[in-house]
């Protein structure tokens, strides 16, 4: 569903796949905006999509301010889901708040792009009136956040694996995945965001499924140190 | 049958509650969860699953992590007794896994295989709403629980749920899935420190595991802290097995 929701929003000459997915995302979460920030261990910052200028300028003014939901859910890890600006108490972001309250906006929701100790960002999520994210709604949100992670891990391939390729599809072997992650960024001596990467990419050029090259490292059939192809 | 003393209980019963603490662990909690259950029930092991967004029963903790059980614990997504105290909110108990070939076709032969002779579920409830389920293993015929017994784990299930979301602290459903997004996310850093342990000292998964949540102890830090320094810093997952020598090893082990 969210991948034929991305697919749907035209793209146009300039608009990458991260601006469909935060379009997508508006649409598919009843939005006034979302967009999508880079932020990782090695102190990159950025607003890398947003789906309209206000939004643009919501996702810049945490870097300025230094304090947001953004920011939040960066440090601690988890999802910071405001249902209501005002509800919250007056010493939680005190620049920010206000500042989103004149912008019009009511409820922020924020989404860490990440998995496991790799961090690669967070999602916003924007709305001008005040609720929840209701019934299937936060599942859809934690979807459009995976979509995004693997959109930025591909970004790094400059050949790209593949949009939407989900990277919980592993199904009863995810926790081989992580496994295989750790034990490549070892092998290779990289950063475990890069690990995924190069994980993915091996699985694309084999034309091999995520989770059968995580087996393999695992198994210790497969070297990424050793076995350089 | 469990047979601790009130006093016991109720010292396990503070500690369960005793999660609004700046020192509080997610995945360290979650641990001691299963091993003061295992050490209720003399079960040989006990594992925690805790529901993602779409439903999806995911292993956050056991009291073993080896493959064998760990898979016990996966292919609940599927079928099992997890599945069905998820499901129905309700208790599974004394499940007799030499007949519950029909129940549950894979999960039966799997756990019967590893050497289990009868399996129980507890459902982790808030209210209406539940989170996962606590899954207890049983290897003696005869350890069956009675009606106190069950009633006894399932308060003891319903308070670790609590804990668990630090629903105390503020009562709302954005906060519940907060917490719940964060134990899920802590489980996969583990996973991803066990495969760097096991990388760079040449151990299997399991032994690595074991490595982490030792030093852990040792060193008396959080489960996370550490396994999040494993990932982003290589002199860490060194030491997480050079700090190992027989002299501090016996060091510690002294009363």
């Amino acid at each position: 569903m969210i991948r034929d929701s991305i697919q749907a929003v035209p793209s146009s000459p300039g608009t990458g796949l991260l601006h469909r997915v935060v379009a997508a995302a508006t649409g598919a979460l009843a939005a006034s905006g979302a967009g999508v920030s880079v932020m990782t261990e090695s102190g990159e910052r950025g607003v890398y999509a947003a789906s309209d200028p206000l939004t643009e300028r919501m996702e810049e003014m945490q870097f300025v301010l230094g304090e947001g939901p953004c920011w939040d859910a960066f440090t601690l890890r988890r999802p910071v889901l405001v249902p209501d600006l005002d509800g919250e108490s007056p010493d939680r972001w005190p620049m920010y708040r206000p500042a989103a309250w004149d912008s019009g906006i009511r409820a922020v929701f924020s989404f860490p792009l990440q998995m496991g100790a790799m961090r690669l960002g967070v999602l916003d999520v924007f709305r001008r009136r005040t609720g929840s994210l209701a019934g299937e709604e936060l599942a859809t949100a934690l979807a459009f956040a995976e979509v995004t992670m693997t959109a930025l891990l591909d970004q790094h391939e400059e050949a790209g694996t593949g949009a939407a390729d989900g990277l919980l599809d592993a199904g009863e072997h995810r926790a081989e995945v992580f496994q295989a992650q750790g034990m490549v960024m070892v092998q290779l001596g990289v950063p475990i965001a890069e690990a995924m990467v190069r994980m993915r990419a091996y699985a694309f050029a084999h034309g091999r499924r995520l989770d059968e090259v995580a087996r393999d490292v695992v198994a210790r059939r497969l070297d990424f140190g050793r076995d350089r192809s | 049958m469990i047979t601790a003393s009130v006093q016991q209980l109720a010292k396990i019963f503070v500690e369960i509650a005793d999660t609004l603490v700046d020192e509080f662990d997610v995945l360290d909690y979650m641990h001691m969860i299963t091993e003061r259950v295992a050490g209720l029930t003399g079960a040989p092991a006990v594992g925690m699953l805790l529901a993602d967004q779409s439903g999806r029963l995911e292993f956050v903790a056991g009291t073993d992590e080896n493959v064998t059980l760990v898979e016990l614990f996966v292919v609940q997504n599927g079928e099992g007794p997890c599945l069905d105290a998820f499901r129905t909110g309700e208790p599974v108990v004394n499940a007799d896994l030499g007949v519950a070939a029909a129940r549950w076709p894979r999960f039966a032969q799997l756990a019967a295989e590893a050497g289990y002779r009868s399996v129980h579920a507890f459902p982790m409830r808030l209210r209406r709403q539940v989170i996962g389920a606590l899954n207890v293993f049983g290897a003696n015929p005869g350890s069956d629980f009675g009606d106190d017994d069950t009633a006894l784990l399932q308060a003891l299930a319903d308070a670790a749920t609590i804990g668990l979301l630090q629903e105390r602290a503020v009562a709302r459903g954005d906060l519940l899935s907060e917490q719940l997004q964060s134990a899920l996310n802590s489980r996969v850093i583990i996973e991803q420190a066990k495969g760097a342990v096991a990388q760079a000292h040449g151990i299997g998964v399991d032994d690595a595991f074991k490595a982490i949540r030792d030093y852990a102890r040792r060193n008396n830090r959080k489960l996370t802290e550490v396994a999040n320094g494993i990932i982003t810093d290589p002199r860490l997952r060194q030491r997480v097995l050079a700090s190992r020598s027989p002299h501090q090893e016996a060091a510690h082990d002294r009363p």
